[in-house]
Order: structure tokens, then C-alpha cells, then sequence
């Protein structure tokens, strides 16, 4: 039982904070990013190695591992950056690490790297919810390939990505397991439409309509029909990376609310003066250590080898962020008054990530069944 | 970074579990489980298994009879004590005075009295809170004067709920010395004969149907010299060390285990188990229990070598006293109308089968509201608040 960070974890998260000082001012996180500053911070990312943090060396990759996408999780979570880190790297980019054959990983894992290629995850469908094995977009084969039909929804940084890795029906029946597999689709590829949106906490996703798209065989990642353990565990690699985000901005938010309660006066005094409002402080002081915690273990879950081990803990882990979060993210609203509810006030924008983050990749009620079914067995 | 215990940390585990299975009296072992009233003699029996195994004082050093456990091996001891149906080592002799002792007191002083504490031959009152005096214990008002000769104090005043005060020959006790000084200043460790002339002990009715609290009065008891631990008017800062000395089972992680695995027990017993909103209540304990577990042992590992700072464990004793409270409510939630009838006698072994429900639905209530003290005593949750935002707003 070891929780502690070397001092390579420390020069990294120090590094990437430097790093999000810089891009991400103060004043304006959360904000919608153009595409100039997008350019610019994937660049940066790209620059220091992390987009490729996971991957092997070979393809251009730093070969470290979930501590360290912890880490760089929290530093975003922090400053409410990130871009495609998640949807590519952390997800996208290690599923395909994970399956597919030295060609695949030759042909994109270098660009995802340099920044130069975006990627993202197509796994959930329209009314699945987070079941994300219902799938119902199906896989024909046809001469030389398949064609896939189907819709893919909340597909995160979508109307960017450059590459799609679709979650199809090859086999079975809707919501098994077997029978899944995983297609990797170019974002140009005829009858794919993609509609891209607005999401709360000013980022992009898009839902994906595939009417026919004939992909060649060649773009089959790994085994036919047997893609839902990787796909759980990129979802699970995902879900983990949320939960360090939630760390990172509720570190900030603590940070935003002592200012502002040493700061503001009522009633002739601080408010920090008022014990009301330092016992709202001490709990959220408490959810960020054990939250950290669940953290560490989340991601230790994913380096080891036990599947059962892993959804149990990183369950676990996104039950806390994602009520932690929310309820926090609120209660720092709370603490600054009217003004934690103007947009100019950053407080605000951190409360929508984290309710955002609340939703994603299984809410607190989906990962506490799924929990339950852990220890059930 | 590693999730598993080590494998030498696994096999202490073990050779705890094993000991606690081949060594533990059953009777003892049921009265545990169901939530039964313990006797003096029952945790005398189980402390002096522990101390022949050389177990007894975990938080001691090891040329004092300690084993010379690191955190987790004593995180380890409490879980799987606790888990195996074993008493808490509750002595305050043994948690808090002798580690005063060892660290302030006189050679003589150590000579006489730490034995009899790890045999358990002598019990030990803990004579801090006082009526004007609870959280705010710096307002102790307990006089003791130095007699003209120098040769003893005359201690005035009144002691309140002071644990098992009923069982205990000698008591050790804040008094104030100095009158003129700043509340703090004023204050000094003294160790008190129980059976002395002018010592009256009242045991307080509890709420749940215990009196193991006790009310303390002192009129003009005189205590010899000798008996002062340390130095003069410094007996502040030795009650705040004997305070932060139990760091690692501050969160109480082994009680909630037991209580969480009691209320799984009963759930089924009771075919409760299928019910969807009651596995949902208890898959959150599940989880909220592993954070704090998780917790505890990354700030125990970062803390290895020295004490856990005060915020942590301030953050620690919140969370696990709040949530096993709220696992003793599910539980009295699990037994239904089963929680209403109460009977004092049943909550004795030998009389359980008075009850009129299930034994073990029987001390459930009772269970429920003592487990009240523990957001209480050590420190309200409130104080433990105020320290944790304290630091968060200074840093």
C-alpha cells in the first residue's frame, strides 16, 4: 500500500501547471475557446509530450501510465482545459494502442501525438443512456469491408475529430457483450454525418449519423466481436481522468472561495468569519482529500491487471466525483453569493464542468449499480 | 504508487486474524456482535490475552513493551481485531496516559505505574472535561494549591463524563494551578488515588440505558507531590500530546467495517437484501468507507515517520464518525418496527433471550444512540471544522 508520488509525478504535474498558467489565464477559464487558441494549446500539449503520454515510444509516445494521466487530469481539471486530451488520448488513443495492429498504430498514433490528427471515441447510442454494450449501429460486410449504419451520440470533441473509432454490431443481440467491434473511421468518409453542438460547460460534441458508411476491412481494430473489454476500459481510463478534472477544479474553487470569503464583508466583517461558512470550507476540504484518494486508487485499478477490481474502483471513484462535484461546485456558488452566479465570475464555470463531468461516462447512479453488481458477484 | 498491502503487511494480517480467532473467549466474541454491555472482567480477560502476546500497547515504544508496528501494521491490528469480533482497547491508561508518561514522566513514576497499565491491573480514569468545560477544555477550574509544606496538592472541583470512572483506582486530570495565568498557562497533569478521602464518583443514566460515564467530584483531596507529571502549569500541552497521540484509528475504518458487514448480516436475515433502495444505501457506505480508507492510508504513508498533522486527522475523525453514524441509523432502518421494543436486561448475555425481538435486533437501537458520543467526545465535529477550515483558509 503505497499512495505517494516520485519525484518524476512531481516535475510533471509542475510542468503541466506551468503550462495551463500560461494558456489558460485566470480570468477567462471556461470560456469557449477559438480555434486560434485551440491551435495553439494543442500545439503546446503536442510540444510536451502529452498527448502521447500513454503511447509507446515507438510511435512518438512517453509510455507512462494512468498516475500520470492523473496528474495531467488534474492540472486541466484545474484550469478547465484539456481539449481532446480526454476524448483522444485518454480514451480514443488507448483503445486503438489497445487494439489495433502495428499499421493502425503506425498510421495515427504518431499524429495524435504531434497534435496534427484528432480523435474521437464513438461508443454511446440515442436512449442507451450509459449502457454503452446497447449498441444498436450495426456492421454488414460487404465486398472488401462493411458498412455501418447506425447513430453514435455525445461523441466528445466530435466536430473536430479527424478520426472516428465507432462502436458497431457485428454480432448478437442489443446490449450483449460479444458481438462488438471496433471500426476506425476517417471524419471525411462519404454518408457520415456529423452535427456538431454546444455543450453546458462551453466545449463541443457532436452525434454522428451513419447511413451506409462503407469502411474497408483493413479499418477493423483488433478481433471481430470482441472489443467490449477494451472498450470498458477506455471508458473506465475516461471515467478515471474525470474524476482527477473534479480534484483539480474543486482545488480551484477552494481557492477562488477563501479569497472571496477573507475578501468580502458583511455585517462589518470578513466573511470568513462566519463559522457557518467555514464548516461549508472544512467539508469541501475533506471531499478534495478523499476524492484524491479514490483517485490514486482508480488509477493503480487500472494499472493492475483484475477487471472486477477495476470497475469496482473506478466506480467507486466517479460515485464520489460525481456527487461530490456537483454538490461543491454548488456550495462555492453558495459562498460567493450573486456574484457566483454572474458569467464573469469563474466560480460559475467550474460549477458547470463539474456538473458536466457529473454526466459523462455514467452518473453517480449508473456507477453505483454497476458498483453493487461488482460485490454482488 | 501500489494498491496491495505488502506481502509481510498481508501475513501480519493473517497471523492477527488467526490469533483473534484461536485466542478470543466466544462469549466475549457474542457480546461484540450483538452489541451486548461488556464487563469490566470481559475487556480485562481480552487485554491480558493481547499483552501476553505482547500486543496490548501498539502506541508504545518498544523499549516500553510496545511491538514496534509501523501505521499500517497498526491500522492492520485494529481492523482485524474489530473485524473478529474483539473489544476495543478503550484503557486510558493504556491510549493516553502511557504514552504521557513514557515521553514526561519521572523514572519512579514509569517504574510504578506503566506495568500495571499494560497487565491491566490498574484502570485509569480520564479526569479532563468538566461542567464549564467540554470543547473548550482550556477552562478546566479544578484547583489544585500546594499545601505551605510543599509536600502535597488540595484538589477542588468536579470531573464529568468521565468513562468507567467506576472501574478505575486512579485517575489522571487536568487541574489548574496557576489561577492568574492565561487559560492555557495555568493548567497541570496530575495523577489522582480514586480511593483517596474526598473522591465521589456519580454514574451518569444514559440516554441508551448505560451509566458508564461518571461524574467525578474532588473536595479537598490531597494528592502528593510526587504525582505531578511533568512540570508545573505545563499540563496543557501534555493533555494536547496524550489527544494526539491516536491518530491512526482516529476514523474509526474497523468499527465501520464491523458495522457495514453487521448490517449486510441482517439485511439478509431478514430478506432484505433483493431491496433495491437499501443495496443502494449501502453500496454508498460501501464506497464512502472505501474513500476514507484509501485516505487514511495515504496520509498514514505520507506520514510515516512522525505523527499525522492535526488538520488530517481532524478530517479523518469527521468523516468516519459521521458515516458510522449514519450506518448505525441504517442498521436501526434495517430492523423496522423491531427497533421500538427496549429492554435493559436483555442487552446482558445472560438475559438476551428477555428480549422480544430477534438477538440480534436486540441492542440495535441502544447501539444507535451511544454511537451519538463519538461526533461528541475527542472533539466535536463542530471544533474538528473549525481546525480543518482554519488551515484552509490561513494556507
Amino acid at each position: 500500500m503505497d499512495f505517494s508520488l516520485n519525484e518524476d509525478h512531481l516535475a510533471l504535474a509542475d510542468a503541466v501547471r506551468r503550462f495551463c498558467d500560461g494558456e489558460y489565464p485566470a480570468q477567462h477559464r471556461g470560456n469557449t475557446e477559438s480555434e486560434q487558441e485551440a491551435f495553439r494549446r494543442v500545439a503546446g500539449m503536442a510540444d510536451m509530450g502529452l498527448l502521447g503520454l500513454p503511447f509507446e515510444a515507438a510511435y512518438g509516445g512517453s509510455e507512462l501510465g494512468p498516475v500520470e494521466i492523473m496528474l495531467v487530469a488534474r492540472e486541466f481539471g484545474r484550469c478547465l482545459g484539456g481539449g481532446h486530451f480526454l476524448s483522444g488520448t485518454v480514451m480514443a488513443g488507448q483503445l486503438l494502442a489497445r487494439l489495433g495492429s502495428n499499421a493502425h498504430k503506425e498510421n495515427w498514433l504518431p499524429a495524435l501525438t504531434q497534435g496534427s490528427l484528432q480523435m474521437a471515441l464513438a461508443a454511446y447510442e440515442e436512449g442507451a443512456r450509459y449502457e454503452w454494450q446497447r449498441v444498436r449501429t450495426r456492421a454488414t460486410p460487404v465486398a472488401g469491408g462493411y458498412a455501418l449504419s447506425g447513430r453514435k451520440s455525445l461523441v466528445l470533441h466530435g466536430d473536430t475529430a479527424g478520426l472516428f473509432l465507432v462502436v458497431a454490431r457485428t454480432a448478437g443481440e442489443l446490449g450483449d457483450r460479444h458481438g462488438l467491434t471496433v471500426f476506425a473511421v476517417d471524419a471525411g468518409t462519404p454518408d457520415l454525418h456529423v452535427h456538431g453542438f454546444d455543450t453546458l460547460d462551453g466545449r463541443r460534441a457532436a452525434n454522428l449519423v451513419l447511413d451506409g458508411v462503407v469502411v474497408d476491412a483493413g479499418r477493423v481494430l483488433g478481433p471481430l466481436d470482441q472489443a467490449a473489454d477494451a472498450v470498458e476500459s477506455a471508458l473506465d481510463a475516461g471515467a478515471a481522468a474525470l474524476c482527477a478534472e473534479v480534484v483539480g477544479a474543486l482545488e480551484a474553487l477552494m481557492e477562488h472561495t477563501v479569497d472571496h470569503l477573507r475578501t468580502r464583508k458583511q455585517f462589518g466583517v470578513p466573511l470568513a468569519k462566519f463559522q457557518v461558512l467555514q464548516h461549508r470550507v472544512a467539508d469541501m476540504a475533506i471531499a478534495i482529500e478523499l476524492l484524491k484518494s479514490m483517485d490514486c486508487a482508480a488509477a493503480m485499478a487500472l494499472a493492475g491487471e483484475d477487471a472486477g477490481v477495476r470497475r469496482r474502483v473506478v466506480s467507486a471513484a466517479k460515485v464520489l466525483a460525481s456527487q461530490q462535484g456537483r454538490h461543491q461546485g454548488m456550495a462555492a456558488i453558495q459562498m460567493h453569493g450573486a456574484m457566483g452566479m454572474t458569467d464573469e465570475c469563474r466560480v460559475g464555470h467550474y460549477a458547470k464542468r463539474l456538473m458536466v463531468i457529473g454526466q459523462l461516462l455514467g452518473d453517480a447512479t449508473y456507477h453505483l449499480r454497476r458498483f453493487d453488481a461488482q460485490q454482488q458477484n | 504508487m501500489r494498491m496491495e498491502f505488502s506481502a509481510a503487511d498481508e501475513a501480519f494480517r493473517l497471523e492477527v486474524r488467526a490469533f483473534v480467532r484461536s485466542h478470543l473467549p466466544a462469549d466475549i466474541k457474542r457480546k461484540v456482535e450483538l452489541g451486548l454491555r461488556l464487563e469490566h472482567e470481559d475487556y480485562v480477560t481480552w487485554f491480558r490475552i493481547l499483552e501476553a502476546r505482547g500486543w496490548i500497547t501498539p502506541g508504545w515504544p518498544v523499549e516500553h513493551g510496545g511491538p514496534g508496528w509501523t501505521h499500517v501494521q497498526r491500522y492492520i491490528f485494529d481492523e482485524e481485531t474489530l473485524l473478529g469480533g474483539a473489544p476495543r482497547i478503550i484503557a486510558s491508561g493504556i491510549q493516553m496516559l502511557g504514552p504521557v508518561l513514557i515521553a514526561f514522566g519521572t523514572e519512579e513514576q514509569k517504574r510504578r505505574y506503566l506495568p500495571d497499565i499494560r497487565h491491566s491491573n490498574t484502570w485509569w480514569a480520564q479526569g479532563f472535561s468538566e461542567p464549564g468545560a467540554g470543547s473548550d477544555l482550556a477552562a478546566v477550574r479544578t484547583s489544585a494549591v500546594l499545601e505551605p509544606d510543599g509536600k502535597h496538592f488540595i484538589v477542588n472541583g468536579h470531573k464529568v463524563w468521565t468513562s468507567y470512572a467506576q472501574w478505575c483506582p486512579m485517575m489522571f486530570a487536568l487541574v489548574r494551578t496557576d489561577p492568574t495565568a492565561k487559560p492555557q498557562e495555568g493548567i497541570s497533569f496530575l495523577l489522582i488515588d480514586m480511593n483517596a478521602p474526598g473522591v465521589e464518583v456519580r454514574p451518569i443514566r444514559m440516554l441508551e440505558g448505560g451509566a458508564d460515564l461518571n461524574e467525578v467530584y474532588l473536595d479537598n483531596v490531597r494528592v502528593p507531590v510526587e504525582n505531578l507529571v511533568g512540570e508545573l502549569n505545563k499540563g496543557w500541552s501534555y493533555g494536547k500530546y496524550l489527544l494526539g497521540h491516536e491518530r491512526t484509528g482516529i476514523a474509526g475504518i474497523g468499527s465501520c467495517k464491523q458495522q457495514l458487514a453487521r448490517a449486510r448480516q441482517i439485511a439478509q436475515q431478514l430478506g432484505l437484501d433483493g431491496d433495491p433502495l437499501l443495496r443502494a444505501r449501502l453500496a454508498q457506505f460501501e464506497i464512502e468507507l472505501m474513500a476514507l480508507e484509501f485516505t487514511a492510508l495515504r496520509l498514514l504513508s505520507a506520514n510515516q515517520a512522525s505523527r499525522m498533522p492535526a488538520v488530517e486527522a481532524s478530517m479523518l475523525k469527521v468523516r468516519g464518525t459521521e458515516l458510522r453514524q449514519a450506518i448505525y441509523m441504517t442498521l436501526v432502518d434495517i430492523a423496522g418496527p423491531d427497533a421500538v421494543p427496549f429492554s435493559l436486561q436483555a442487552l446482558e448475555l445472560e438475559h438476551l433471550d428477555e428480549g422480544v425481538v430477534a438477538e440480534e435486533l436486540v441492542a440495535l437501537a441502544a447501539n444507535c444512540l451511544d454511537s451519538r458520543k463519538i461526533t461528541i467526545y475527542g472533539g466535536t465535529s463542530e471544533v474538528q471544522r473549525n481546525l480543518i477550515a482554519r488551515a484552509a483558509m490561513d494556507a
